[in-house]
């Protein structure tokens, strides 16, 4: 490998924690979004990382399927944004409490 | 070495334009820049010899999921993020907490003990399609079928939610 694996798994930790704050502290829905893509691809990183490490095919196949459920995931979830944007007009995560009380 | 270098640079673009996806009150300029993250991260994958993944990473994600991700933003007409008027401190303090803690935790561990993983030595065999191609259809059979059923039910989801009415 041309770098040590912890520097790569290093690497996968930063993204994905920034991807939590970013999680955690927008209130846009669309940004949360793509920080969760975010944390996806700091885990594709750390799998990669591993399989290159391990030197075995395994952890590659699991990104394909991380990929597949990813594309999956922004489709649907988009949709719900733009059924709750044409209900609500609006995508502040704090202004939608349909299910409160 | 000169790759190892080109891993560091490439891996600084990818973190610095992380946090300008989270930081950016703009959606449109968040996107962009997630796009500007996957490429960078496309490169790490070829440096660490998974060329498949490398493509398959700008395939779908920089090309289809950023465009989705961008025709709705479009869609919805999203300009400027205003401030938030009413923060709520303890809650933010507490999440932040949290993932200094986790972050911490995994960066000791990593770092702190240099022999935890030792460099292999023989080989990387496992890069190319056929080794990939190989496994997803022998081994992973089964959970390749299940993926392309989760596209299916992605698929019948999506047009029902993008109904009129819903």
């Amino acid at each position: 490998m041309i770098v040590p694996l912890e520097h790569v798994v290093v690497l996968s930790l930063i993204i994905f924690s920034i991807g939590v704050l970013g999680v955690l502290f927008r209130r846009n829905a669309i940004t949360i979004f793509m920080s969760i893509e975010l944390m996806l691809n700091a885990v594709n990183l750390a799998l990669v990382g591993f399989s290159r490490y391990h030197n075995s095919v395994d952890g590659q196949v699991f990104v394909f399927l991380v990929m597949t459920l990813a594309a999956a995931e922004v489709a649907v979830g988009l949709a719900i944004i733009i059924a709750l944007y044409r209900n609500r007009q609006t995508v502040n995560i704090d202004e939608i409490n349909l299910m409160k009380n | 070495m000169s790759l190892s270098l080109l891993f560091y640079c490439v891996g600084g673009i990818a973190i610095g334009s992380a946090i300008f996806v989270v930081l950016n009150r703009n959606a449109v300029y968040s996107a962009i820049s997630l796009v500007l993250c996957f490429f960078s991260l496309a490169v790490i994958y070829l440096l660490l010899e998974a060329y498949v993944i490398a493509v398959l990473e700008i395939f779908i994600y920089a090309g289809a999921i950023m465009v989705l991700f961008l025709f709705v933003i479009m869609l919805l007409n999203l300009g400027r993020e205003d401030a938030l008027p009413n923060l709520n401190y303890l809650q933010r303090a507490t999440s932040l907490l949290l993932v200094l803690l986790f972050f911490v935790g995994i960066f000791l561990l990593m770092i702190g003990d240099q022999g935890l993983f030792p460099q292999p030595t023989e080989q990387f065999v496992a890069g190319g399609i056929y080794p990939l191609g190989e496994a997803l259809f022998s081994k992973y059979l089964l959970p390749f079928e299940v993926a392309s059923l989760l596209l299916l039910v992605a698929l019948i989801g999506t047009v029902y939610l993008a109904k009129r009415k819903v």
